[in-house]
């Protein structure tokens, strides 16, 4: 027994060693995972490389994010405002800083962008510092709608940073407006091979179980099952499975009507007007990208200076404006110049009433591995 | 006078293993660390437990073998066989002519030819796998082209299947199967082939008895070359398939990047080297088969 523990312990040093080799981008300052063999679950303790200091001064912080989720001078910005050195590390997907985050050891990260389903898990996952509302009084600035998300109803460890919802992005030239997501599901014959689906499992199973009648959260299993049926049928009248370049093929002409989040489908908005977003009747998710404090961090202080710097209504009025997703913050959707953009891009005028009739989309635990075998069988098939 | 000489020849190839060791040291060590420790952890992985937030979680079990014989993840493997078959079939049947040609142009065009040959690894392969993208969509020059000479009166569709991509791996492999192909047909010996000729083989004949054999087993180590990695591309399947064609690859990144399930990925990773390695082995046999039968003649 004793020395199978120590076995295990020394492969799972090597594991989490490699683990650390691997995720280590050119940005972040890694601390050796080996140093702290510990289970992902257990957070290890950091290795100090600052003293905890009470004031900001000495804090320097890192943030991970999505890349061109933020102001290039993102940097120079924080600096100003708050004093504090940061460095910007970015990612590109959830899953990927979520390895990153649950390697073991400090991954040298204090704030997360993270989507909620995801800041949820890694609670439940005890890698968050708690949220103190007394540090970030620009909590004030957020639609109250926005401090209740199911997934963190008051905000305890997350704090929203963009939201919205997925509904169906398409040409209104060339086709009628589509009502239900059975005109991604079953196209019909001028719409035939020009339509195409996300590929990240939770969302390609959406439509069908929006289409069904069911939850976007349901881990029933004979829902699941049907819902792969009708994704399976769908193939054949199916362009190409695509989350990253689908209002591209709009542009182009490729694709008539695409599933899309709302804040993409405006970049095909901004370089054809005819481009258009519509939720199905069925209805759809509400999604909320946040930002979360690692319990890692030794500049907790610096971390919720920066939460609050980027509530500050002109911050996070340049999300909007530039990046074109809503953010959920009333003060900076009051701003003028993001009020303008809704003539361009109806779907910044969503309100929040609006988005709270979708299904907040929230983390299933063990069960999210009956969603990634329907996406393999409904792929593969 | 005996153990002296004994001992003398000893030291001597003591010496000459050290120096031996020396040279290859370096590389042997980067292939332990950068190969065999990341395999041993892959196969340790294997009998581990699904970790809720990626990872594993230690308990020991064997469902992540039982799940992998599930038809589903069967019948990726087999689509992945075909597809990297009928890829290494065609790069073959491609790529062997190019290198005769190549070899009996003159000597300074060959080097033209065969930097020409490996040219497109001088960009990244992503922006060339998009490049097909532009060039074969329903909007792309290609269709343009085709409708507005009257050839097809509706665009084609060209991606977003299978054939779109063995058309895509084969463009990335190809050059692939034309460099060990052709080195093999530059050691033939001329002399072999003249002979043939004196003694009143024809041209066909001198390719058919002398050349092909002697060459292929450099064009089966090509076929590797194309093989192995088509196996393995996911960026192929996910850009010029759309995603609708799920190969092994695309399976196995699935499962680390995507699905958070480590061991599962871990089987199939494991399988496929599995696989490969016996592919391996198969070929050095037949490869010893002929070398052996091209001796004998």
């Amino acid at each position: 027994m004793r020395r199978r523990s120590t076995l295990a312990l020394s492969a799972l040093a090597a594991c989490a060693l490699l683990v650390s080799a691997c995720s280590s981008s050119s940005t972040t300052t890694e601390t050796s995972a080996a140093a702290t063999p510990a289970a992902p679950a257990e957070s290890a303790a950091p290795a100090a490389s600052e003293p905890a200091a009470t004031d900001l001064a000495g804090q320097s912080l890192t943030i991970s994010n999505w890349a061109g989720y933020y102001p290039e001078d993102l940097a120079t910005q924080v600096e100003a405002a708050i004093g504090v050195p940061l460095t910007i590390s970015n990612h590109a997907t959830n899953e990927e800083i979520i390895a990153k985050l649950t390697a073991g050891g400090d991954s040298g990260i204090d704030v997360a962008f993270v989507s909620g389903q995801y800041a949820q898990a890694l609670n439940e996952a005890g890698l968050l510092a708690p949220i103190d509302p007394a540090k970030v009084p620009n909590l004030a600035n957020l639609y109250p709608e926005a401090t209740q998300l199911a997934f963190d109803p008051g905000n305890a460890f997350s704090v929203p940073y963009a939201w919205g919802t997925t509904g169906i992005c398409y040409r209104s030239d060339v086709i009628d407006e589509p009502t239900s997501w059975n005109d991604i599901l079953q196209p019909s014959a001028e719409n035939k091979g020009k339509v195409t689906q996300m590929t990240t499992e939770r969302w390609l199973a959406l439509p069908a179980l929006k289409a069904l009648g069911y939850s976007i959260n349901t881990t029933d299993d004979a829902e699941i099952a049907k819902a792969k049926d009708l994704l399976v049928a769908s193939k054949p009248g199916l362009l190409a499975y695509d989350d990253t370049t689908f209002y591209s093929r709009l542009v182009s002409g490729e694709a008539n009507a695409v599933v899309a989040w709302d804040g993409w489908c405006n970049y095909g908005t901004a370089e054809n007007p005819d481009i258009k977003f519509t939720i199905p009747k069925e209805g759809s998710d509400l999604w909320a990208d946040t930002m979360v404090i690692l319990n890692t961090s030794q500049n907790v202080d610096a971390a919720h200076a920066f939460i609050n710097f980027i509530l500050d209504p002109a911050s996070h009025a340049w999300v909007a404006e530039n990046i074109l997703y809503k953010v959920p913050n009333k003060a900076a959707m009051d701003v003028q110049a993001v009020k303008d953009l809704n003539a361009s891009f109806p779907n910044m005028g969503l309100t929040p009433t609006d988005l709270l009739k979708q299904e907040v989309i929230v983390d299933l635990g063990a069960d999210s591995v009956k969603y990634t075998d329907l996406a393999t069988e409904v792929t593969s098939s | 006078m005996t153990v002296t000489t004994g001992s003398g020849r000893g030291a001597a190839r003591r010496r000459a293993l050290i120096g031996r060791a020396a040279f290859a040291g370096p590389g042997l060590v980067y292939v332990t660390a950068f190969m065999t420790v990341p395999l041993l952890l892959i196969a340790c992985y294997t009998v581990l437990t699904r970790g809720r937030f990626g990872g594993v979680s230690w308990e020991f079990t064997l469902d992540n073998f039982a799940k992998a014989i599930n038809p589903t993840y069967l019948s990726i493997l087999g689509d992945s066989l075909v597809i990297a078959a009928i890829t290494t079939a065609l790069a073959l049947i491609l790529g062997y002519p190019t290198a005769y040609g190549i070899s009996r142009l003159p000597r300074q065009w060959r080097t033209v030819a065969l930097v020409l040959v490996v040219l497109p690894f001088w960009s990244n392969f992503l922006i060339r796998t998009y490049a097909w993208i532009v060039l074969l969509n329903s909007q792309g020059p290609l269709n343009g082209a085709l409708v507005s000479l009257g050839v097809i009166g509706a665009p084609l569709d060209l991606l977003y299947n299978r054939g779109a991509v063995v058309t895509g791996l084969l463009y990335a492999y190809l050059p692939l199967v034309v460099l060990p192909v052709y080195a093999a047909i530059e050691r033939v010996d001329p002399q072999l082939q003249e002979a043939a000729r004196n003694l009143g083989a024809s041209k066909a004949r001198t390719f058919w008895d002398i050349t092909l054999p002697l060459t292929l087993p450099g064009a089966m180590i090509g076929a590797i070359f194309v093989f192995v990695p088509s196996m393995g591309n996911f960026v192929v399947p996910e850009l010029l398939g759309g995603g609708k064609t799920v190969m092994v690859g695309n399976l196995i990144r699935d499962q680390f990047l995507e699905a958070r399930n480590w061991p599962f990925g871990a089987v199939l990773a494991l399988s496929v080297v599995a696989f490969l390695v016996m592919l391996f082995a198969l070929q050095a046999l037949v490869s010893r088969r002929i070398n052996r039968g091209g001796a004998r003649a």
